[in-house]
């Protein structure tokens, strides 16, 4: 058919202009410059594949696309599909192996040398990654052609390219990981390492149970998160039930607290509680000044983390606990009590039981949060870490030991991932307390009066030390030298935030010249560039995954959501390991960063766009496809239009996180491209804690500024709207 | 051949599997240009599958089908020559209705000026002229439907797919609205498909009704002859209600049978009935009841007062019949004993 001949043949050309044209190894300048193109011809670093075939491990790939053309000329569209998709795959795969088995000097495992001595290669540039997407085009397009996803070429090399791209951003990372916890610095084998520190007393000792010592960082970071999750479901829950089942003043006001942790960067409040608390903290002070004790150190450790824990994730999951007591059908509540139960029986055997595994998913979320958190230990870690700083400081402290790194990383990742796993599939089959579609009526009981006034209580003190906390940020920005001078100045302001005007108010003559412009400016720039492309990546998969029946969706699914689970401090180290060397390097590169970004946040993306497109019918798709439109244009046209609000909502969060997260990022900054964060916490371990707040509150003033905006752009848009109520009938009957 | 012509279409040899579970197992069927073919069947008897395949919606897991002649089995639904009627009509809630209706043709490649003109017409061709800048949530159910036929009309597409296209609409509506199908339907002269599970619209639109059972053709063939000579139990019963009784043929003769059923006897066309013990199937309103004793007799079980109709259960030699009585206006009680005579029409040897 004419259609399908006409795009294999654009496939063609592109594969043409990535062997023929583009350079085929990276260039140290950096592709996206365009400073390779001055020097193209003479430079032979920046000529491509074409003109390398005196390295025959290149040779398949010219000869995999004459293949195809050959296919194309001789095949008409209804035979030669599946080999069409072949030759793609072949292309893949040996793109694959040679770049994992020729090095920068030559056979990357010495298993290999007996093919004979080669000389190395630099990593994939552009040439050698667009040739790479045309061979997962040359497979989508081979697909459809045969029928496959009702022969969506769109759809297919949808999924193809984001099975690629979730293999290479998660899978291969996690890989690298383990690959190089054998490895020695000159790449051979060794188990030395590894040996040397999976049964490492630092790590796994119980000796603090035992009473002959402290215990490993393991066990002490294990006992952090379970008692971290502990406090902050009960701290949820009573906010939980306080907001939802009683009439008091300042409801609205809670559900602010919501926004809290997502605006704020991580170490944020473990550096209020240092300056507060702190040897020199003026609490600190003031308790010793009165009462003559002796406090010193004790915000440091685990009591100090945890508190600030407590501080930062009762938020979270509040945010869970509510949609759990809310879902609690108010009919079986209401079912009790005219069955004579008082309110105290009707909360302790109905209510609270429906919302057993609610609260159980907010305790594991916690326990996820607790482990992978970075800002807080790093800060308030003193001499006894967690896990997440252990794994920060083998890597960029003196002790420089990759593969302890490695091993803790694993460590990591086994607690967290077998959490998620708990969620998952425990979990996932017994959550009785979310109401079927529409409320069915009723009022929620009133909690019992035993319980009512200690929540209540409980609720405003804590709510009490939030606000002040976050006071005292504010305020720290403004005195002087902290716990010794607080006298008001504006001067962290000035050093970090200055703006020099020569020349008036033309743009052209400001000159920026406060400390923190420059890693602010670059936080902008790739919170700006990665938030478009989180929010496409994330509703792409969650237009796949709701709408598209292809085999191993449910697994494609599961490992998108899985990588939520892997703590940032895992991502970061595995991103070094797996992006420093070819054939991928893009180490100290604003690219890395910027797919860190993207890859972190989109399941939150994925989720939004999975509840926002179940609300949507089905057969709108449906009828676009009908009615003649391709599957681009369907979602250009259909979906996105109704999807506003969820894209809106992906945006801006992916904007916030690239913001104000840490553990990944600090291990990814270069001093080209560095962080707000991770200049922040230089600034903290350079003790200069007043700009280091001052920072740290501008950053939150800018989040606030961003999602109000938000709020008022998507609620005025609602408001002006005609009533528009969106088709929706049963979906299509499945048998479960 | 007719599978060559504008319109046409052919499933050959169609089977189509969700997993382990076989919706379609073998589905050949030809449809001619410029006909009208109700696919009709109770619910999940694969009507809807059957639909969507032939839209590009589903792929079918063997066989071929054809549309105008080309083999269509792989080919994506946005690049088929069919358009589709939704149930849920699937109007898009932030277009205009003129938008709704030209975005198909704008999809085609159609220039936006263009596209809005034969958009008017298109909606003039179902009478909603002046609406085109409403937002489909301003219409009412039955403009709504109007809107959706029109979407898929203006494309003039070799064949019109309709998904149980009145389910939404009150009763009364839908005598009208399908009323207006059909002539649209042979006016313009295009091929329909149209699904529904009430067995009195497919009679008032069909030029021909393919019965489906558990994804099979149970039996194809224009109203009247479905109606009058249900080839088993099952279409009987479907297509207007029958009471399926055992009999005997006693003689056939000039195409003509002469059928006992307990001490009664009655002439019914013999189709390729042969001497013997058969089934005979009884429409519900060829039953004549009389209060009183006669050679069939019954007693009555229940009866219920429907207005223009009585009803009854009755007891007899041959089981339990259902009646219908349009010229009596006081039901008998129950317990009365009756006399049964069967009326010419509606009498029919099953296979
Ligand atoms: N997407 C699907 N996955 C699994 N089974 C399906 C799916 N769609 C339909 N079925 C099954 O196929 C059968 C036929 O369905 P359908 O064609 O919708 O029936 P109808 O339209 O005649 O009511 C039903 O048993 C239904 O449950
Ligand atoms: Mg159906």
């Amino acid at each position: 058919m004419n259609r399908d001949n006409r795009r294999l043949d654009v496939l063609f050309i592109a594969a043409l202009i990535c062997f023929a044209v583009l350079p085929w190894y990276r260039l140290r300048g950096g592709f996206f410059t365009l400073d390779w193109v001055g020097s193209y011809l003479s430079d032979d670093r920046t000529w491509p594949g074409l003109t390398q075939l005196d390295q025959w491990w290149l040779w398949p790939v010219p000869l995999l696309i004459a293949i195809a053309a050959i296919l194309r000329f001789t095949r008409p569209a209804g035979q030669r599909g599946g080999w069409l998709a072949l030759t793609g795959a072949a292309g893949i795969t040996w793109m694959v192996i040679q770049g994992l088995s020729v090095g920068l000097r030559g056979w990357n495992w010495g298993a290999l040398e007996m093919l004979g001595d080669v000389a190395g290669q630099q990593a994939f540039g552009a040439g050698a990654v667009g040739i790479l997407l045309c061979f997962a085009a040359m497979i989508a397009f081979g697909l459809a052609e045969r029928g496959a996803l009702k022969g969506d070429a769109f759809v297919i090399g949808s999924i193809t390219l984001l099975i690629l791209l979730v293999t290479l951003f998660v899978f291969y990372p996690l890989l690298s990981m383990f690959t190089g916890a054998f490895q020695d610095y000159d790449g051979s084998f060794t188990a030395a390492g590894v040996a040397r520190n999976i049964g490492d007393p630092n790590i796994w000792s119980l000796g603090c149970v035992t009473g002959t010592g402290g215990c490993g960082v393991a066990w002490r970071t294990f006992f952090l998160a379970i008692c971290t999750a502990t406090g902050t479901t009960f701290l949820g829950l009573a906010f939980a039930l306080v907001a939802t089942r009683m009439r008091l003043p300042f409801k609205k006001s809670i559900r602010l607290l919501t926004v809290l942790p997502i605006i704020t960067p991580p170490f944020v409040i473990g550096l209020a509680l240092t300056l507060m608390l702190g040897r020199a903290g003026f609490v600190t002070e003031f308790i010793e000044d009165t009462t003559g004790w002796e406090l010193g150190r004790w915000i440091y450790g685990l009591t100090g983390i945890w508190v600030a824990q407590m501080l930062s994730f009762t938020p979270i999951a509040f945010l869970i606990l509510i949609g759990v007591v809310e879902g609690v059908s108010p009919a079986m509540e209401e079912a009790s009590q005219t069955m004579r139960a008082t309110r105290w029986r009707t909360f302790r055997r109905v209510s609270l039981p429906l919302m057993a595994p609610g609260i159980a998913n907010a305790f594991l979320i916690s326990f996820i949060e607790s482990m992978a958190d970075f800002g807080n230990p790093l800060v308030l870690g003193g001499n006894g870490g967690v896990l997440s700083t252990e794994i920060f400081f083998a890597v960029v402290g003196a002790q420089h030991d990759p593969s302890r790194a490695a091993v803790l990383a694993t460590v990591l990742l086994g607690f967290t991932l077998s959490a998620f796993l708990a969620q998952r599939l425990w979990l996932g089959r017994r959550n009785f307390a979310t109401v079927s579609g529409k409320g069915d009526g009723g009022n929620h009981a009133a909690l019992p009066r035993r319980l009512a006034w200690p929540m209540t209580a409980i609720v405003v003190l804590w709510a009490a030390f939030t606000v002040f906390v976050y006071g005292m940020i504010l305020f720290g920005g403004f005195v002087k030298t902290w716990g010794l001078d607080h006298t008001l100045t504006l001067e962290h302001y000035a050093r970090a935030f200055s703006v020099t005007f020569d020349g008036g108010i033309a743009w052209t003559g400001i000159a920026w010249t406060g400390v923190a412009w420059n890693s602010f400016w670059t936080t902008m720039e790739i919170a700006l560039i990665a938030a478009p492309l989180t929010a496409a990546v994330g509703l792409l998969t969650a237009w796949l995954i709701v709408r598209q029946r292809f085999p191993g969706r449910g697994i494609f699914e599961f490992a998108l959501m899985m990588s939520f689970a892997i703590p940032g401090t895992v991502i970061g180290i595995s991103y070094i390991m797996a992006f420093n060397l070819p054939p991928i390097q893009m180490t100290g590169t604003a690219l890395i960063l910027i797919f860190c970004f993207v890859f972190r946040n989109m399941p939150v993306g994925v989720r939004g766009g999975i509840a926002a497109m179940a609300q949507l019918d089905g057969s709108l798709d449906e009828a676009s496809l009908t009615l003649g439109a391709s599957s681009p244009r369907t979602l250009r046209k259909v979906i996105l239009p109704l999807l506003r609000p969820a894209i809106l909502a992906a945006l801006v969060y992916s904007f916030v996180r690239a913001i104000t997260s840490i553990s990944a990022v600090i291990f990814l900054v270069s001093a080209k491209y560095n962080l707000a964060t991770a200049y922040i916490v230089g600034l903290v371990e350079n003790g200069e804690y007043g700009i280091a707040i001052a920072y740290s509150s501008v950053l939150i003033v800018v989040m606030i500024t961003v999602i109000g905006t938000f709020q008022l752009l998507v609620g005025e848009r609602r408001l002006r709207r005609r009533i528009e109520p969106i088709p929706k009938i049963k979906p299509r009957e499945v048998p479960t | 051949m007719t599978t060559q012509r504008r319109g046409a279409v052919a499933f050959q040899n169609v089977q189509k599997k969700f997993g382990a579970f076989t919706a379609i197992p073998d589905l050949t069927l030809q449809i001619e240009p410029g006909e009208l073919v109700t696919l009709l069947g109770p619910s999940g008897c694969g009507k809807t599958t059957t639909l969507r395949m032939l839209a590009g919606l589903e792929s079918p897991t063997a066989g071929r089908i054809l549309i105008g002649g080309e083999d269509v089995t792989n080919l994506p639904a946005n690049r088929r020559d069919v358009s589709m009627v939704f149930q849920s009509y699937a109007l898009f809630p932030h277009m205009t209705v003129a938008q709704n209706v030209a975005y198909g043709l704008e999809s085609g490649g159609m220039k936006s000026g263009p596209a809005r003109d034969a958009a008017e017409k298109g909606l003039d061709l179902v009478g909603l002229d002046g609406m085109g800048e409403r937002l489909p949530s301003e219409l009412s159910g039955g403009q709504q439907q109007r809107v959706a036929v029109a979407r898929a009309l203006v494309l003039e597409p070799q064949v019109l797919l309709l998904d149980e296209p009145l389910s939404n609409l009150d009763a009364r509506l839908r005598r009208r609205v399908r009323t207006e199908i059909r002539q649209l339907q042979q006016r313009l002269g295009f091929t329909a498909v149209y699904v529904t599970h009430d067995q009195e619209e497919a009679l008032a639109v069909s030029d021909r009704i393919v019965v489906m059972k558990d994804g099979r053709i149970a039996q194809q063939g224009a109203p009247r002859a479905l109606y009058e000579q249900p080839a088993s139990a099952f279409i009987a019963d479907f297509i207007g209600e029958s009471n399926v009784i055992s009999c005997t043929v006693e003689k056939v003769m000039d195409g003509i049978a002469q059928v006992r059923v307990g001490n009664l006897t009655q002439q019914v066309p013999a189709r390729s009935a042969t001497v013997g013990p058969a089934q005979l199937s009884v429409r519900a309103n060829a039953i004549t009841v009389q209060e009183g004793q006669g050679p069939f007799a019954g007693r009555i079980a229940s009866s219920a007062y429907l207005g223009d109709h009585l009803e009854y259960e009755i007891d007899t030699s041959v089981g339990s019949l259902f009646a219908v009585d349009a010229e009596g206006d006081i039901p008998l009680s129950p317990g009365t004993s009756v006399t049964l005579g069967f009326r010419s029409r509606g009498l029919a040897l099953i296979e």
